[in-house]
């Protein structure tokens, strides 16, 4: 039987939560004996090649692209795991929910005292910027939830393994924190 | 109130009605006063109401006495989620369970303080019905359900509830590890709120000389109003505006007489985040704060 296979994203994210999957230790060994790799940081592979088992978002969705890639992980992973607060409420950049987007695109391109041309970017090129950062399941169904900044590595682990072998979840207290 | 007041208070509550019956309870009365000296405000308060529940209670006291003769006149029976309890006379359904080793969890009620029942985090029910423990008296033969699915269901919706009503955000807090919303949050194994967060909009106040107040973590406990007072009782903190606009202040001329230590109570008094000393941050190191090792709760459960 093939191994089943797991894909990972960073949305607006900052790569904390591929720190902590990569936190396991030495059952990093277990982990590449018990599943494969697709589209993944990890590996580098940009697009997919096949149908994924598990896939791990981490980030909410901040601007356009963000949102179709997480759509794209929904349309080819049979279970979706929000890994992190960012995935799961916004995080760090949901701050500026609070602020109109104008505000903040003034602020950054045109007030900020270190700006030099200042101009607001608008280029095809670039993503669409939401008018708020959304947490992933106000965008997709998610399936699962692993709170943390970032998730600790052993919950991580006890989440992968519980769901790979069909078994509950084993939750330590030390492992759920949101910090 | 002196030890001495309280004992004239029962004594003359004594007089009026059934004289053997209530000596037990001014006894006890009198003994929960010298417990603990840090409890004085509700030391008074409790006195009180075990002196006006003597009052009440000395024709139900008579004929527990025919019924069953037992050694301790004066403990309520009761019972919570099936275990045999014993409360004074006039204690609060939580107090008398942390008593007896039984935790309900609470986050407006703070030991010392008057409770006020505004949380509804510690609704237990008595014969069917949703009572706030923190404010109900325990009474004779009083059957409690406590731990059952049903009430942590519930009480897990009411902390989900706080989570998407205001803008917590854990990991952007100085209080994060000492947070009570936070720890029942993970005592209740909460992975992601069933409610679609509201990100409302409101203001973080640092104009204030010696706390902060961040209204976006402010779950509107009133422990700051009802706890944290100058010496000569005046309170420093104050609700103002009505209904979901409702928020926290400070007077801004107390506040700034408030000595360290205050600050510091009203910080530590805060159940989340909303109020901040200011001129420190994050002293103590992840792994050692209050809720990183232990549950909430864990200091009850024996």
């Amino acid at each position: 039987m093939s191994k089943p296979v797991v894909a990972t994203a960073s949305l607006a994210g900052c790569f904390g939560c591929h720190m902590s999957l990569l936190d396991i230790d030495d059952r990093i060994l277990q982990l590449i004996d018990l599943v494969e790799f697709n589209k993944s940081p990890i590996d580098d592979i940009k697009t997919f090649t096949k149908e994924c088992d598990i896939g791990f978002i981490e980030g909410g969705c901040c601007n356009s692209e963000n949102v179709e890639n997480l759509i794209n992980f929904r349309k080819n992973c049979k279970v979706l795991i929000s890994v992190g607060e960012c995935a799961i409420m916004g995080g760090l950049p949901a701050m500026r929910n609070g602020i109109p987007i104008r505000e903040c695109l003034e602020e950054a391109y045109l007030n900020c005292v270190t700006v030099d041309d200042k101009i607001i970017p608008n280029d095809e090129e670039i993503p669409m910027i939401l008018d708020r950062v959304y947490p992933c399941h106000e965008i997709v169904k998610i399936d699962y939830f692993l709170p943390g900044c970032p998730p600790r590595a052993d919950l991580i682990w006890e989440a992968l393994t519980a769901l790979l072998s069909g078994k509950p979840i084993n939750l330590p207290y030390e492992a759920l924190k949101y910090d | 109130m002196s030890k001495s007041t309280i004992r004239k208070k029962v004594k003359s509550a004594m007089k009026k009605k059934a004289k053997s019956a209530i000596k037990n309870k001014g006894k006890s009365a009198a003994k929960s006063s010298v417990k603990s000296a840090a409890r004085s405000r509700v030391k008074s308060s409790a006195a009180g109401r075990a002196g006006s529940a003597a009052k009440k209670k000395p024709r139900s006291a008579v004929k527990r006495k025919a019924a069953a003769p037992v050694k301790t006149k004066s403990a309520l029976r009761f019972e919570i989620d099936g275990k045999a309890c014993k409360a004074r006379a006039g204690q609060t359904i939580l107090d008398a369970a942390r008593d007896n080793g039984i935790y309900i969890p609470v986050l407006c009620f703070y030991k010392g303080m008057k409770p006020a029942g505004i949380c509804r985090m510690c609704t237990v029910k008595v014969g069917g019905r949703n009572m706030a423990a923190c404010t109900t008296p325990v009474a004779e033969g009083m059957i409690i359900e406590n731990a059952i699915p049903e009430l942590e269901d519930m009480r897990k919706a009411m902390v989900e509830m706080l989570f998407v009503e205001g803008n917590h955000m854990c990991p952007t807090c100085e209080k994060s590890g000492n947070c009570d919303l936070q720890a029942l949050g993970y005592r209740y194994q909460l992975l992601a709120p069933r409610f679609p967060y509201m990100f409302p909009q409101r203001n973080i106040d640092a104009t204030y000389s010696k706390i902060m107040i961040d209204n976006n973590r402010c779950v509107q406990c009133r422990r700051c109003v009802r706890g944290i007072t100058t010496k000569d009782g005046r309170n420093i903190f104050a609700m103002t505006k009505r209904s979901g606009k409702s928020t926290i202040v400070a007077d801004r001329e107390l506040e700034a007489k408030m000595p360290d230590d205050l600050a510091r109570k009203a910080m530590d008094q805060c159940p989340v985040g909303a109020i901040l000393k200011k001129e420190v941050g994050f002293a103590v190191p992840i792994g050692k704060r209050k809720y990183d090792a232990k549950p909430i709760g864990s200091e009850i459960h024996n």
